[in-house]
């Protein structure tokens, strides 16, 4: 797979994750190309942390457009059935269950759920924003990321980088194949026929269980 | 007769003074006060303890007291859009505390309710947020509380208060009743209620009773001093 591919490859697939009438908040880089590849029969709220449901492109008509902004602080709009709130809201709404799916990128999960993704000590400490607040609170934790950092596993037994929640991701979805956090470990459930099971194996750290009926997450 | 003064935004920057903990609005400057701000920083006030979502760009919002040297420590969720935080943070002319976007909110909410605090389960497993720092732990505790309620940890989080808040409203009726627009609301609205004093600014004033009060976002009874955005 070329470079190039590799993010609207993973973003394909998560949007396959994602269901009508879901709330979803979607992280800075990679999960923002998410809604591209919805299919066009189904429709999503997205929340926008800095206090908004409905999250949309910016609208040149609007005359209060140089008002809004998205949670990376760049120019944005908001759809006709969107509202502002002030941030103790946009958090009761995140913290309170009521976002069905968060995607987002990271710097390593474990197979436990665990997830690190806001500092590496002594080199990035830009804090940890609204991400906390999103991993407990989100009803499904969608991790969707490349495999692998350079070649080396992020998808690990213990994460070794300060931890950003416990327990809390559900899903991780890479280029090389989908996996689920269960009871009884780190579940891999569908793959990528570019690569083998043993490859995929060769570059996670953790150990994936092969589910009974995996399947070519490419179909 | 209202308790609300209009002023200019160098009176009103004067009650700022040295040693104070000052909130301000906005979210990546998106809803800070740009004249208040840019009056403070000709006040000059120095040793100030800020507590805002971001240390917004650099020269910008909260970035422009920063770098006049006016501010020790900064309580923020996300500081990574400007470098200048790092940078004083590592020659050691800044303390930086860190608290995530949905405490921090919660934090300011809670000052300005009267709550003695609240348990959340953000940041349970998160060595940075579990022991914190004693200025925005209970009672300057090492660590915070950890409670168990119904099987689940929370953290123990404790309210926040300021001295001064400046907060970036886009109207006001001469009373002091003020409206935001578009996404500028974000932390504007709670801090109004958890400092001392309150300036806001606002880009235009009517006359009492122009915004209804069902559209009324934050109630002159919170406002000590409005101002209209200077050019």
């Amino acid at each position: 797979m070329e470079r190039s591919e590799i993010k609207p490859f993973i973003a394909k697939r998560v949007a396959k994750e994602l269901h009508d009438g879901d709330v979803v908040n979607l992280g800075i880089g990679l999960p923002t190309m998410v809604p591209d590849f919805l299919d066009p029969s189904i429709s999503i709220t997205l929340q926008s942390e800095n206090g908004f449901i409905g999250l949309a492109a910016v609208d040149e008509s609007n005359p209060e457009k140089d008002y809004i902004v998205n949670a990376g602080g760049q120019p944005a709009g908001i759809a006709k059935d969107g509202m502002f709130f002030d941030s103790a809201t946009s958090f009761q709404i995140i913290r309170g269950g009521h976002v069905d799916a968060t995607v987002l990128g990271s710097l390593q999960v474990a197979e436990n759920g665990d997830i690190a993704n806001w500092i590496i000590p002594g080199k990035m400490v830009p804090g940890m924003g609204g991400a906390m607040d999103l991993v407990v609170g989100a009803k499904k934790v969608i991790v969707a990321m490349e495999h692998t950092q350079k070649g080396n596993p992020k998808i690990l037994k213990e994460c070794t980088l300060p931890l950003t929640a416990q327990g809390q991701v559900n899903m991780i979805i890479t280029e090389m194949g989908v996996m689920e956090v269960t009871d009884k470990g780190l579940v891999l459930t569908e793959y990528n026929p570019e690569f083998t099971v043993e490859e995929i194996q060769a570059a996670t750290e953790a150990q994936l269980i092969i589910a009974d009926d995996l399947k070519d997450m490419t179909k | 007769m209202a308790r609300t003064k209009i002023v200019s935004a160098a009176e009103a920057a004067s009650v700022i003074k040295d040693g104070m903990t000052v909130m301000i609005g906005g979210f990546m400057t998106n809803g800070t006060a740009e004249s208040v701000i840019k009056a403070a920083v000709e006040g000059g006030a120095k040793h100030l303890t800020v507590i805002c979502n971001d240390g917004g760009f650099q020269g910008e919002g909260t970035g422009a007291l920063l770098a006049n040297g006016q501010i020790d420590v900064l309580i923020a969720s996300h500081v990574g859009l400007n470098k200048e935080v790092a940078e004083r943070m590592n020659n050691g002319t800044l303390k930086c505390i860190l608290q995530p976007q949905g405490t921090l909110a919660e934090q300011i909410r809670a000052g300005g309710a009267g709550l003695g605090g609240f348990l959340t389960p953000t940041g349970i497993g998160s060595t940075i947020v579990e022991e914190g720092d004693p200025l925005v732990n209970i009672d300057g505790a090492d660590k915070k509380p950890i409670i168990e309620v119904n099987g689940k940890k929370y953290i123990l989080e404790a309210p926040l208060h300021a001295d001064v808040a400046i907060v970036q409203g886009y109207e006001a009726d001469e009373t002091g009743n003020v409206r935001y627009l578009g996404s500028t609301r974000n932390f504007n609205q709670l801090i109004a209620s958890a400092a001392d004093t309150v300036i806001v600014e606002v880009e235009k004033i009517g006359p009492a009773g122009c915004i209804g009060p069902d559209n009324v976002e934050t109630p002159h009874i919170f406002v000590d001093y409005l101002v209209k955005k200077e050019d």
